[in-house]
C-alpha cells in the first residue's frame, strides 16, 4: 500500500507544480501573491525526498508530507496543509480504504485545519471546498451509494466548493485586508485544496 | 530575565526592529529574531522558529512578538511539540511588533516578570502616536 501512496504523492506534487503560475496568478488578485510558489516548493522538496527515500507505511508517508510542507512552504498554507497530512497519518489505515476511512480522513483534514487557522465554511478558504467534499462522502453514506459513486460526487461537489469562493468576501487570511474587493476572485487555498482531492480521487478511481 | 523573539515576515523587519529594541535594553537580556523564510524570502521559517524556542533560556520566560498570518501560526503550531513546563514560559504577545519589541526589552531588562513584561506591552496604549 505505501508504494501506491507514494505514486500519488509524487502525482499530487507535480500538479500542485504545474500550478504554481495559475496559484500565485489567483492569489496575487487578493492576497501576497505567492501561494503557488510557497506550495510548489513544499512539494518539490517532498518529491526529492520521495525518491530518495524509501517507506513501510502510509502513515508514515502522510507524516513525512506534513512535516516537509511545514519546514519549507513559507506561508501559511504549510502549517495547515501539515497539520491536516499530519492528523490523517494518525488514523490512516494501511488496508483498502472504504467510505468510512475516508470520511474519517476528511473529518480529521478539516479538524487540523480548524485547529490552526481557526475558519469555519463561507470564510474563503480551503476549506470552502473542504467542507463541501466531506459533507458529500457524509451524504453518499447516509444514502448507502457505492464507493465510486461517492468518489464521483465528491470531487463535484469540491469543484462546486471552491467555484462558490469567488463570490464570498475573505475573512481569514491576508485576503481579509481587501475587505469587499476580496469578491469576485476564486480563493488560491481552495483551488489548491481541489487540485489535491481531483488528484486524490482520480487517483483512487483508476 | 524574560527574553525576547521577535518573529516577522521579512527578515529586514524582524533585523530592525531588533536593533531599536536593543538600543534600549537596560541589562543584558537576549533578544532573538527568526525573520523571513530559509530561502531569504519573504515568509516564515517554522524549522527556525522551533530552533529558536528550543534554544533561548526560558527560565523567567520567553515574550514572543510576531506580524501576521503564518507567523502567528507557525509559532503557534511549533510551541505546542515543546516540553508542556517550556510551554508555559512561552507567551504571545497581542502586542504591535516593533512598539512591543521596544517597550518589552526596557521592561524584561529592568527585571520585570513574564506577566508584568506582557501586561505592559498589550495596554492599548502602545499604539497612540496623537498624544505623544
Amino acid at each position: 500500500m505505501a508504494r501506491k501512496t507514494k505514486e500519488l504523492f509524487l502525482k499530487t506534487a507535480d500538479v500542485i507544480i504545474e500550478n504554481k503560475s495559475y496559484l500565485t496568478e489567483l492569489d496575487a488578485a487578493i492576497g501576497d501573491g505567492d501561494h503557488g510558489v510557497n506550495l510548489a516548493r513544499g512539494f518539490k522538496k517532498l518529491k526529492e525526498k520521495l525518491e530518495t527515500e524509501s517507506f513501510e507505511s502510509r502513515s508514515e508517508l502522510f507524516k513525512l508530507t506534513a512535516m516537509t510542507l511545514i519546514s519549507n512552504v513559507g506561508g501559511a498554507s504549510g502549517p495547515l496543509y501539515g497539520t491536516a497530512f499530519l492528523n490523517i497519518s494518525k488514523v490512516i489505515s494501511e488496508y483498502e480504504l472504504s467510505l468510512d476511512d475516508l470520511i474519517e480522513v476528511s473529518e480529521e483534514a478539516i479538524a487540523g485545519i480548524q485547529k490552526r487557522g481557526k475558519a469555519e465554511a463561507g470564510e474563503k478558504t480551503m476549506l470552502d471546498t473542504i467542507i463541501p467534499a466531506a459533507e458529500s462522502l457524509k451524504n453518499s453514506r447516509a444514502n448507502n451509494l457505492d464507493l465510486n459513486t461517492a468518489l464521483n460526487n465528491c470531487l463535484k461537489a469540491a469543484a462546486e466548493g471552491m467555484e462558490n469562493t469567488v463570490e464570498m468576501q475573505a475573512t481569514k487570511g491576508r485576503a481579509s485586508y481587501l475587505g469587499e474587493r476580496s469578491i469576485g476572485h476564486q480563493d488560491p487555498g481552495a483551488t489548491s485544496a481541489y487540485l489535491m482531492i481531483k488528484t486524490f480521487i482520480e487517483n483512487f478511481l483508476k | 530575565m524574560v527574553n525576547i523573539l521577535i518573529i516577522s515576515h521579512s527578515f529586514k523587519i524582524a533585523e530592525g526592529t531588533k536593533e531599536l529594541a536593543e538600543e534600549m535594553k537596560q541589562a543584558d537580556i537576549d533578544i532573538q529574531i527568526a525573520g523571513g523564510t530559509s530561502g531569504g524570502k519573504l515568509g516564515t521559517d517554522a524549522d527556525l522558529i522551533q530552533e529558536k524556542l528550543e534554544s533561548m533560556d526560558s527560565e523567567d520566560g520567553i515574550v514572543v512578538l510576531a506580524d501576521l498570518g503564518s507567523a502567528v501560526m507557525s509559532f503557534k503550531m511549533v510551541k505546542e511539540w515543546l516540553p508542556e513546563l517550556k510551554q508555559k514560559k512561552i507567551k504571545l504577545a497581542d502586542a504591535p511588533l516593533v512598539e512591543g519589541a521596544v517597550l518589552g526589552a526596557v521592561e524584561a531588562s529592568l527585571g520585570k516578570t513574564l506577566d508584568e513584561v506582557l501586561a505592559a506591552i498589550e495596554k492599548k496604549s502602545i499604539i497612540n502616536k496623537n498624544n505623544l
